[in-house]
């Protein structure tokens, strides 16, 4: 679990400092997926983050979500695995699933 | 996530106490659970709070089916810990990759001259004696000990706490012979076949290493291939 402490300490950083914070974390995976459980992404009310949920594939709609969270309040589950289609766009070109938690830091 | 929630895990990773999280995947409540005590707005029944230390010790997050829900308990540990034995050319490599694959670093070498050069500006030095050294660092079932000194007074020292402690892993430097020679040294000292057999010695994965910085790639990655396929901490 590397790593984590300075996304923790950049959001109470980011929070101390006014802005809107969510926080998203890896909770379970499936199959092949490119980071542990217990991964984190801290993203900011601009949508400037750090960390990492995924090698890449899917930051862009945790982002999405997290801003959506930031805003509402409301925490949420998200569920990401090659799907459909679309899965280059929102889905893990690895094949593994991923299931991710994003919650506003109050 | 609260903010008194957030702050407490801050507080307890510096002060390096164990803590893990419990969230209910739903609500999005919290509770913390420490080795001695838990607590929060999230109620835990004793199969979670159980869950939730288990998953401290293998350092492992998992999500628990509970009669309230699913919680995820995600454990936040202090760094697994690098020792390394001898402030010498692949040491300077070898502290950097550790700490970049995430270990606490300590590196042991009683010699002033060595330990105090630059490369190792930043780090942990300790420059006792290395058995004085590895006795007060205590290795335990998440730490890995590496010698590099090649000189068997100050080796074969650290060897001798580490073959004593539950350390993971136990690596020391040198080549065949080398290696020969120190486990006929540690066997007259009492140590059994089977306590040796915890030494790795030549070091490091087979993989051709050449340079400090190579041979320090191989040790990591030895290191790294017994953490995480014995699945300890």
């Amino acid at each position: 679990m590397t790593g984590t402490e300075d996304i923790l300490l950049c959001a109470a950083a980011w929070r101390k400092a006014g802005k809107g914070v969510a926080l998203a974390t890896v909770v379970s995976t499936w199959g092949s997926s490119p980071r542990p459980v217990g991964s984190q992404l801290a993203v900011d009310d601009r949508g400037d983050f750090v960390g990492s949920v995924s090698g890449g594939c899917i930051e862009g709609a945790v982002i999405k979500e997290a801003l959506d969270a930031i805003e509402t309040g409301r925490p949420r589950l998200l569920d990401f695995g090659v799907t459909n289609e679309q899965a280059w766009e929102v889905g893990l070109a690895c094949g593994g699933k991923v299931q991710v938690f994003v919650e506003r830091i109050e | 996530m609260i903010r008194a929630v957030l702050d407490d895990l801050i507080s307890a990773r510096a002060a390096g106490t164990p803590v893990a999280l419990a969230t209910h995947l739903e609500t999005g409540t919290q509770a913390l659970v420490f080795a001695d005590r838990s607590g929060g707005e999230l109620d835990l029944d004793a199969d979670t709070v159980a869950a939730a230390r288990k998953a401290m010790v293998s350092d492992r997050g998992a999500t628990v089916d509970t009669p309230a829900g699913r919680v995820f308990v995600h454990p936040f540990c202090p760094p697994a810990r690098l020792i390394v034995v001898g402030a010498v050319h692949i040491a300077e490599p070898l502290v950097r990759i550790g700490a970049l694959a995430g270990y606490g670093v300590t590196l042991v070498d009683p010699r002033r001259a060595f330990a105090s050069r630059r490369p190792f500006e930043g780090f942990s030095v300790v420059d006792d004696w290395p058995d004085d050294a590895l006795e007060r660092l205590a290795p335990d079932p998440r730490t890995a000990v590496v010698t590099l000194t090649h000189d068997p007074k100050l080796d074969d020292a650290a060897l001798g706490v580490a073959l004593r402690s539950p350390a993971f892993y136990i690596g020391s430097l040198g080549s065949r012979k080398t290696h020969a020679a120190r486990l006929h040294r540690l066997r007259k000292l009492g140590f059994a076949d089977e306590d040796l057999a915890r030494v790795h010695g030549p070091v490091g994965l087979d993989i051709g290493a050449l340079s400090p910085a190579e041979i320090a790639v191989s040790i990591i990655a030895e290191i790294t291939r017994t953490r995480r396929r014995a699945a300890v901490g």
